[in-house]
């Protein structure tokens, strides 16, 4: 189990050292220089030289690579273009714990409404009732989640006032729970709809492998109640594939934030990201995009070492 | 010489029942059968060639110019004048539609010409040639594919700023990882192949058995996965546009109709409005969802009919 461990994780550092190098190909690829953005158009060229000399843009570009590389392991990000001297970091943590939290509510609500679905699907196979589930989600496949997003905050909050139309608090008002959580049930149903449908078809199939197997049939015969076979007997096991799941999930939820966050103005890392696009404010771009894809790759490797810390029948 | 069973054995000629087990069937027509049993894709097969019926004769079927602005007419409802009500500029919301189905079509069918190119490529070169080459390639696509890819997308928008070429390069560069693994799969199986063995042994180059003779075999699963993949693109370009990185007004795409519908006077005054962008979006890729799947079996021997 350890080397396992130990073999899947160092597998993983060949692929982030990939990725920091189109993360870099692509900042190189972005037109004009910092200074340009940076400096005062009237400034004198000996000037402009000692600036370039002073931040290494003069260097090669591999050396240039190696030093970012070096800084951003570290945990330096540089500073943000627009935001002058407010180093890319500081931005990022002060912004991360909102979407941190928006995610793990909408997985929390993506899980409580699929796997149910999933498991009355299975069970009462080719009935109307799986015809319908399967049907909506597919439905929930083709639909732009934004779409929901828009269409909910019209109706409930704009026309019903039900809910506010974005933040994550009341504006001047005092620190309360309520609050918060009444910001937050919007924003993070519309982010889990993105995979409810996937996950609802991907339980119901692990539930229907499941339910054919042996065992099942052993329990159903020495009297179990159907209930006590499908939860007890059935779903436990039907639940270890759904582990890896998650981790295929995390590339689109991290993608969805950035969208669900434009529309309720909620104040994340895909807000941010998205701001800094609009302002081309390169270092907060690329850092966001580099941690996105991190974030990915060790959700991957958590999903595979918990699918097989679960599944005592794999063996490495 | 009356021995039982030996019959045959005469001068009496043989006849074979021709009519039932020689039918010689071309595959195309077992497919469309096999595809015309699955109720779903037909349905989908015909709202597609209506939304493209739609998105080509766009100039003769659409009631008005898409960017004329009528300001009076802002916010119309749905009615007689327009059909579908008009928008905050006044302007019709039918026809915008019609000509936002050029945009989302053409980013889809051509983006994903590109990327389905890019992907066979790569992955009939690692699936055919293997060892050192495919673990390189292979790790590449694994590093693409971690990145989320709308952060991909719109990091690649700004560095080149939004157009129709923008975005058809950027979902066309990015969209090929999963047809590349998909090839690589079919490559790798279909590599030591007897058909592959006998053109190898003939002396056939290997560029040759790449594209003449094994990738013929694995036709089936890409064209699927290029259908499955349109529909992606049109939510990508969807979702792009909605954020204002994508299509530019005034050209109209279903995304930037989106877009304005979060203007406070559509919020208020018109919420029939977004209901219409959203609703072809989301016929649309029920469609090439709808056709990906008919496919799907239609190429599949494994599934009898």
């Amino acid at each position: 189990m350890t080397t396992y461990i130990v073999r899947r994780t160092l597998m993983a550092i060949p692929l982030l050292f990939i990725i920091t190098i189109i993360s870099f190909i692509m900042m190189q690829m972005a037109p004009g220089d910092p200074t340009a953005l940076m400096m005062d158009p009237m400034i004198k060229q000996e000037n402009l030289v000692a600036y370039k000399e002073a931040y290494g843009l003069n260097d090669n570009v591999i050396v240039q690579y190696v030093r970012w590389l070096g800084n951003m392991v570290t945990g330096n990000f540089g500073e943000s273009l627009i935001r002058q001297g407010v180093p890319v970091s500081a931005l990022i943590v002060a912004r991360l714990p909102n979407t941190l939290i928006l995610m793990l509510v909408s997985s929390i609500i993506a899980f409580l409404i699929s796997i149910p679905l999933g498991v009355i699907s299975a069970t009462k196979r080719n009935s109307l009732t799986d015809y319908s589930i399967t049907f909506v989600s597919f439905l929930g496949i083709a639909t732009p989640n934004f779409w929901i997003g828009l269409v909910l905050i019209m109706f409930l909050s704009v026309h019903m006032g039900w809910f506010p139309t974005g933040g994550v608090s009341t504006l001047g008002e005092p620190f309360s729970i309520w609050d918060r959580i009444h910001h937050l049930i919007l924003p993070a149903f519309v982010l889990a709809t993105a995979d409810m449908a996937g996950l609802t078809r991907y339980s119901r199939s692990s539930m229907l492998d499941v339910l054919r197997q042996d065992y099942i049939r052993t329990a159903k015969a020495n009297g179990f109640r159907n209930k006590t076979v499908i939860f007890k007997h059935g779903l436990r096991n039907g639940l270890i594939p759904i582990i890896t799941i998650l981790g295929l999930m995390l590339p689109s939820f991290i993608g969805g934030s950035v969208i669900i966050e434009s529309i309720f103005a909620w104040p994340g890392i895909g807000l941010l990201f998205v701001e800094a696009a609009f302002q081309r404010d390169y270092p907060v771009i690329m850092a966001v995009v580099v941690i996105a894809a991190a974030l990915v790759v060790i959700g991957n490797l958590i999903a595979d070492i918990l699918y097989a810390m679960f599944d005592p029948r794999i063996e490495y | 010489m009356t021995t039982k069973g030996i019959a045959p054995m005469g001068n009496d000629p043989i006849f074979i029942d021709e009519s039932q087990n020689y039918i010689h069937e071309p595959i195309g027509k077992v497919m469309l059968r096999k595809y015309m049993k699955n109720k779903l894709a037909v349905i989908g097969a015909v709202l597609l060639i209506v939304i493209i019926g739609c998105a080509v004769f766009a100039p003769i079927i659409a009631p008005a110019d898409p960017s004329k602005q009528v300001l009076v007419d802002k916010l119309s409802p749905p009615g007689e004048k327009y059909v579908l009500g008009a928008d905050n500029l006044g302007r019709d919301t039918l026809s915008r539609l019609l000509y936002g189905a050029r945009v989302s079509l053409l980013v889809g069918f051509v983006s994903v010409a590109g990327s389905i190119f890019i992907g066979t490529v790569i992955g009939a070169v690692a699936g055919y040639y293997g060892g050192k080459l495919d673990a390189v390639l292979m790790r590449f696509v694994d590093a693409v594919i971690s990145f989320p890819s709308l952060f991909l997308l719109i990091t690649l928008v700004t560095i080149f700023e939004p157009s129709l070429m923008t975005l058809i390069g950027v979902f066309a560069i990015f969209g090929w990882t999963g047809t590349a693994r998909l090839v690589r799969g079919e490559f790798l199986s279909l590599r030591s192949a007897e058909f592959v063995l006998a053109a190898r042994t003939l002396g056939i180059r290997n560029v040759r058995i790449i594209f003449s003779h094994i990738l013929p075999n694995a036709m089936g699963p890409i064209i699927v996965s290029a259908t499955l993949g349109i529909g992606g693109v049109i939510l990508g370009e969807a979702a792009l546009s909605y954020l204002g990185l994508g299509i530019q007004p005034p050209t109209p795409s279903w995304g930037n109709m989106l877009q304005s519908a979060q203007n406070p006077q559509i919020m208020l005054g018109a919420w029939w409005y977004p209901l219409f962008p959203g609703f072809m979006i989301l016929i649309t890729v029920l469609a090439f969802n709808f056709v990906g799947d008919g496919l799907r079996d239609a190429f599949d021997p494994k599934i009898s009919e």
